[in-house]
């Protein structure tokens, strides 16, 4: 497979998916003269599925999905799920206790660096930012047990 | 002309005042520091860092934002003479000639020559700026919704055939990303769409999230597991003077690429590495020795340079005249501005002369801080790219969530960054732009209520948009972009988009 079919392929479903989310939403289409919520989304879904049509039909000659070169897959899997449990303890443990954690994980395990150094890094990125973002520009940062 | 001087004498009032002078000397450093690191361009930039105008009132904000955007274009430069790394996408031509003559010892030279023209380039450009947004500005309020669309609809045309790569596939994402601009509540009936229950998405999805996960976020995702540290090349103060003969041969290029860098902003598309690209093969046509082009060509460093920096203030014309951002980052300072109440187009000059004009006279001073900032100040930003990547990284990571967690206090937003940010990664391996889409999002609800406006005025028919001549006259010019595509694609022709993408990716032209 190339990566302009895949590609192509995801962006003619997605359309499908559009227009089967609005039928289910129960949108109304509404008239040419009096348009309904669903009636641009639906003419989007249109153009999408035809673009996803024609690439797929052109896409022969495009790379093979594997040569694409996804080497670093492992380092941007451990990264997505560092950020994924950001969103998950921000509000719960704290903008601080978080960042610390999550800096401390990736300089610490994922890059494999000294662990002193990765929690002088990890702890300094948090406090640092904290105070700039929520003391010096008070944006408000959420805190969690203990006020950390 | 006298009204134009008058109001720039208003605008340097408010320009000169102690803390706008501040505001834009705090957003060129950090906008310089930002251009600087490889990984985050103009876009992450102001994307990560308004919230932190959040405090401000409208006028310090958009100086800030703006010294930003100017900033981030003056110090890619940095490291693509002294690393071969571009700060960002725009700097890509400067590699060439500026790392081969940092390789001859050249370095000092190169980044004088790089900060000279950018400081002409700039400062010219927004005399251009300066003259040509108010009259556009009186031409746009003759728009109605058909015009308004028709307008939308040629900006994206022309941002899919500007781009490097195919325009089929920039157009998919630009649908892709209009569809995306479709979540939340309709503006027009009260209807949520494709919110699947999350409350937090009935304002739609912020452009900020989505900017930050296709750019920000992707490029990390791209990057971190890369083997790095290339090497930096130090340059002495003392060699950053250009030899006499170094500033002859720059004087014409500067001049030429701030012409060329000024009306290719003014374009929708990707216009600053669009400028530079053609600034680059312009001067090697016209160079006496072409031969040198790619061993240190002062050409080759002084035209791009000045090109790039040009064509940001073209690309504030169309943003500031007709509300209508012509890429991904006018998008996002269009976008900033909303946040802090200006709503720019055609009122903006008339109802808010104190800000526009304000804003113009503080693109002067910026480019005075910046020029006075990027020489002395290198050997800063050098010591920065020194900083090992697996340590920079995460500390990228952290201003990203925290810029998009700021924005509405949501961790909703935190998700859309981070799925952006995986999308974004996977379209970059596919070959695929993600600027449109980032257009697109911006563009929806305005294409949307145009459309919906037009056809309630026309009782439902098609042809109001061929019966008015400004409409039609934009709709020409769409169809001819994509029949000019179209002639391209089907002679399998290798037209100046093709080696724009194939020296993006490195690549020789055959």
């Amino acid at each position: 497979m190339t990566t302009d079919r895949v590609a192509g392929g995801a962006l003619a479903l997605l359309a499908l998916v559009v227009v089967e989310e609005c039928w289910r939403g129960r949108l109304p289409f509404g008239t040419l003269a009096v348009p309904g919520p669903a009636y641009v989304p639906i003419l989007l879904a249109t153009v999408l599925f035809a673009s996803g049509i024609l690439i797929v039909a052109f896409g022969r000659g495009a790379p093979a999905v594997g040569a694409a070169g996804w080497s670093e897959w492992r380092h941007s899997l451990a990264i997505v799920a560092t950020c994924a449990f950001v969103a998950l303890a921000i509000e719960r443990l704290g903008y601080r206790s978080t960042i610390v954690i999550a800096c401390g994980f990736l300089i610490g395990v994922v890059e494999r660096r000294h662990p002193v150094a990765a929690a002088l890094v990890a702890i300094g990125l948090a406090t640092g930012t904290y105070y700039l973002f929520d003391t010096l520009l008070r944006v408000q940062l959420p805190r969690g047990p203990f006020g950390l | 002309m006298l009204e134009t001087l008058s109001n720039l004498g208003l605008g340097f009032s408010v320009a000169l005042s102690p803390p706008i002078l501040m505001y834009a000397f705090v957003g060129c450093l950090v906008g310089t520091l930002v251009g600087v690191l490889p990984g985050v361009g103009p876009l992450a930039g102001i994307s990560l860092l308004l919230p932190a105008t959040f405090g401000l009132d409208a006028t310090r904000a958009i100086v800030m934002l703006a010294g930003i955007y100017y900033g981030a274009m003056y110090g890619g430069s940095t490291t693509s003479i002294l690393m071969r790394i571009p700060g960002e996408a725009a700097s890509v031509m400067t590699c060439i000639d500026g790392y081969a003559m940092a390789r001859k010892g050249r370095a000092g030279a190169a980044l004088a020559i790089a900060a000279v023209g950018s400081y002409i380039a700039g400062t010219a450009s927004v005399v251009g700026l300066m003259l040509l947004a108010p009259p556009l500005a009186d031409f746009a309020l003759r728009f109605g919704p058909p015009e308004h669309l028709a307008l939308l609809l040629l900006g994206l045309l022309v941002l899919a055939y500007m781009s490097s790569g195919s325009m089929l596939k920039s157009l998919a994402m630009a649908a892709f990303g209009l569809l995306l601009g479709m979540v939340g509540i309709d503006q027009m009936s009260g209807y949520f769409r494709f919110a699947y229950g999350v409350v937090e998405l009935g304002d739609g999805l912020g452009v900020v999230p989505v900017a930050v996960g296709l750019f920000g976020v992707a490029e990390i995702l791209a990057t971190a597991g890369q083997p790095t540290a290339p090497k930096v090349i130090k340059p002495r103060l003392r060699e950053l003077l250009p030899s006499r003969q170094e500033w002859r041969e720059s004087i014409a290029p500067i001049g030429r690429g701030t012409v060329l860098g000024f009306l290719v902003g003014i374009l929708p598309g990707s216009a600053h590495i669009i400028s530079s690209f053609v600034s680059y093969a312009v001067e090697k046509r016209v160079s006496r020795h072409p031969e040198q082009f790619g061993h240190g060509a002062v050409a080759g460093v002084a035209g791009p340079e000045s090109a790039n920096n040009a064509a940001t203030s073209g690309a504030m014309v169309p943003m500031l005249a007709l509300g209508v951002p012509s890429g991904p980052i006018p998008a996002v300072m269009l976008a900033a501005m909303m946040v802090h109440g200006v709503s720019p187009g055609p009122l903006l000059i008339q109802q808010q002369p104190a800000l526009f004009w304000g804003f113009i006279a503080s693109m002067y001073v910026g480019n005075v801080v910046l020029l006075v900032l990027n020489l002395p100040l290198v050997g800063l930003f050098v010591n920065i790219l020194r900083v090992p990547y697996p340590y920079l990284y995460p500390a990228i990571l952290v201003f990203s969530i925290l810029g998009v967690y700021a924005v509405n206090g949501s961790v909703v937003d935190v998700w859309i960054m981070l799925l952006m940010g995986v999308l974004g990664w996977v379209l970059r391996k596919l070959d695929f732009e993600t600027a449109p889409i980032v257009l697109g999002v911006v563009l929806a609800p305005l294409i949307e209520l145009s459309m919906r406006q037009s056809l309630a005025m026309s009782d439902g028919s098609y042809m109001i948009f061929l019966t008015r001549p400004i409409a039609v006259v934009l709709l020409a010019v769409g169809a001819v972009l994509v029949l000019m595509n179209l002639y391209t694609f089907l002679g399998r022709r290798l037209d100046w988009r093709a080696r724009l993408a194939m020296a993006e990716k490195g690549e020789e032209a055959p």
